[in-house]
């Protein structure tokens, strides 16, 4: 039953991606281009998302356990480190570059975009590179998982 | 900066939006988890028993939605400029970047922003005003 509501998870939150224009790079970039023609439609996906998933959160907030019976696993963590904030500006470039966040890039790899293969194949030996440098730093591993 | 009103999508960004949302809306009530991209794949390199295939399953789905699309619309055709050296690059920073910050535009900017974490916002901050930058110094410092 969690598969099956992760799959339709999944296949809803892909939908979204194809039709806000998200799946899209040169819609990205032209969301990130603020010094050329701004095209501001981006910011309406979030604030579409975050609409629906404020009322979501504050209900799965109060709850021990899904409506599914999983154990809820919703983050703890608080802290605001060297991390994060570095972690989070290498992603922006990255993002940058090429228009492509990880659900788009799967998305598009889906479509049967070569480009979009490279991008993921990419992103995969990315987060292998980043598994075996956590592996040999074992304090940094714990505080991560 | 000069908005381009032909290209500004506001319906379909909103009820994409929308659909992304309840997406994580149905992830965290029913399987009680962050629908965090970078997270749900990561989490595949350090597989453990239980853990494997409700992740297979949500990728699946994402990898399968274009042929779900097609059957009601035409799918349209993403426009990638980036050539394969740009995308590998683009790729290693994305994977790298995200498992260092924990998150991406979907665990942290939909569902950290929702949650109304401040881990979460501070890393969308970080990674638009990146994603920004990067845009700035690409087309118009270098004018690739």
């Amino acid at each position: 039953m969690l598969v099956i509501a992760s799959l339709l998870a999944g296949l809803a939150f892909g939908l979204g991606l194809i039709l806000s224009g998200m799946a899209n790079p040169a819609k990205v970039l032209a969301f990130l281009d603020l010094a050329g023609s701004w095209d501001p439609s981006l910011a309406l996906v979030m604030v579409g998302a975050i609409a629906i998933g404020l009322a979501a959160f504050f209900v799965a907030r109060n709850r021990a356990i899904s409506f599914l019976g999983a154990e809820m696993r919703l983050p703890t963590a608080r802290h605001i480190d060297r991390r994060l904030v570095l972690g989070s500006l290498v992603f922006g470039v990255g993002w940058g570059i090429a228009g492509f966040c990880p659900g788009p890039g799967l998305v598009a790899l889906g479509m049967g975009e070569a480009k979009a293969a490279v991008f993921v194949a990419a992103m995969l030996l990315g987060m292998g590179v980043f598994e075996l440098v956590e592996r040999r730093n074992p304090t940094a591993r714990a505080r991560a998982s | 900066m000069s908005i381009d009103w032909n290209a500004f999508t506001p319906w379909s960004a909103l009820s994409g939006g929308a659909l992304v949302g309840i997406a994580a809306a149905m992830f965290a009530l029913l399987n009680g988890r962050i629908a965090g991209i970078s997270g749900v794949v990561g989490g595949l390199f350090r597989p453990t028993a239980g853990d494997v295939a409700w992740r297979v399953a949500f990728v699946t789905g994402l990898v399968g939605s274009p042929l779900l699309y097609a059957l009601f619309a035409v799918l349209p055709k993403p426009q990638i400029a980036a050539d394969y050296g740009a995308l590998v690059l683009a790729g290693l920073l994305v994977g790298v970047g995200t498992r260092y910050g924990s998150g991406c535009t979907s665990g942290h900017g939909v569902c950290g922003l929702s949650r109304l974490s401040p881990r979460s916002l501070v890393a969308t901050v970080m990674f638009m005003v990146a994603g920004f930058v990067t845009v700035f110094v690409t087309r118009h410092l270098f004018g690739l």
